[in-house]
């Protein structure tokens, strides 16, 4: 400890646990049992996909993955001039679905 | 019954050829009948940690091949006269070693010694997983700090997976070496402690061997700095680490170098 330690900022080492954890939290789930969130991505834009047609450019996922809680943000777009491929799968807005994992 | 060792890590620079030579001539230096082996084929580094390097004739691979026989190939230190390195090739063929190979060299040290120390190539590749193949102890040497812990974790995975012991349904009797560690910067929140890294990689402890200037001199030297400079902090974490591997039980702590009082006033920090 000295005069101008005085004036450094916090510690590091407690946001190289913190990472370290939630990396973890990840990597060691079970082998071979695929990741919870790329399903849920894969089957919301399938079930999607059934309704309206999707362009690949349009759709915009974004997973962020936390200690405790996960989210999975899938944002499609979905042109109002686009006829919906059935009748019950009609939206003018972009859809948004959020997942919390255990 | 002698124990086969290997000290591994995944993660390259941590420390596995320092603490292969320091741990081995330890247990060396309390009477007990050592040999080191080195598992990085292609890019040997022991002998010249040892400060054998002008004395290898024949090596691992040769053995393994019949062209040598153990006898020939094997180093007896000039030092401590319990204490034999087995050197690695030079050979750039990734295939030089093979399962078979390596278990019957092995099975042969056993009957020689009473400690048969595996220096393992970092990664996760062939030669590290023929390191750890017939090892009933692993030493995992971990720095603090975040791409090290990682590998480590990966490698505790490839032990409880890959090792015959594992195969066979026992259990692989795994230890944490965490090297390079600043008790200075640890207690200022700069580094990961040592509780951190055991609660994330949850395997017990064996030492903490603190960032000492000893090690980069004892290497240089081509002596294991438990030999070179048997009073540092590093050696005496590292006699400590040997002690507990016999079985011994010793309160841990951190051994720092001895500074004088010129030390202190003049003393550069690590680096």
């Amino acid at each position: 400890m000295n005069f101008f330690s005085l004036f450094r900022r916090g510690g590091s080492a407690p946001v190289a646990r913190d990472r370290l954890q939630i990396l973890f939290a990840h990597e060691r789930s079970v082998p071979g049992s695929p990741d919870l969130l790329v399903v849920l991505r894969e089957e919301i834009l399938a079930a999607v996909a059934r309704h309206v047609e999707i362009k690949p450019d349009g759709v915009s996922v974004h997973m962020k993955r936390g200690n405790k809680i996960s989210t999975l943000e899938v944002e499609i777009e979905i042109p109002n001039s686009v006829r919906a491929l059935s009748s019950r799968g009609r939206h003018r807005r972009p859809l948004q679905a959020a997942h919390r994992s255990a | 019954m002698a124990k086969v060792v290997v000290v591994t890590s995944g993660k390259g620079g941590v420390g596995k050829t320092t603490t292969t030579a320091a741990m081995g001539a330890a247990l060396a230096q309390i009477g007990q009948k050592v040999v080191i082996v080195d598992f990085d084929v292609g890019l040997r580094n022991l002998d010249l940690v040892m400060g054998a390097e002008r004395r290898v004739v024949y090596d691992l691979v040769n053995v393994i091949q019949g062209i040598a026989k153990l006898q020939q190939a094997l180093i007896r230190d000039k030092r401590i006269d319990t204490l034999a390195l087995l050197p690695a090739s030079q050979t750039r063929d990734k295939d030089a070693l093979t399962e078979e190979g390596v278990r019957r060299v092995i099975g042969q040290l056993r009957q020689m010694f009473d400690w048969v120390i595996c220096d393992s190539p970092a990664g996760i590749e062939r030669g590290a997983t023929l390191a750890m193949r017939f090892a009933d102890i692993a030493i995992i040497v971990t720095n603090p700090e975040v791409s090290s812990v990682r590998d480590s974790d990966r490698i505790i995975g490839l032990l409880d997976a890959k090792t015959l012991k594992a195969e066979r349904g026992e259990r692989i009797d795994k230890h944490l070496l965490i090297t390079r560690y600043d008790q200075g910067r640890a207690t200022r929140g700069e580094m990961l402690g040592i509780d951190d890294v055991l609660e994330i990689l949850s395997t017990p402890l064996l030492g903490i061997i603190p960032e000492s200037e000893e090690v980069l001199r004892a290497s240089n030297l081509g002596s294991p700095v438990t030999l070179n400079n048997p009073g540092s902090g590093a050696a005496r974490a590292y006699s400590d680490a040997a002690r507990r591997l016999m079985g011994e039980d010793i309160e841990m702590t951190v051994p720092s170098d001895k500074v004088g009082l010129f030390g202190k006033l003049f003393g550069r920090r690590a680096a």
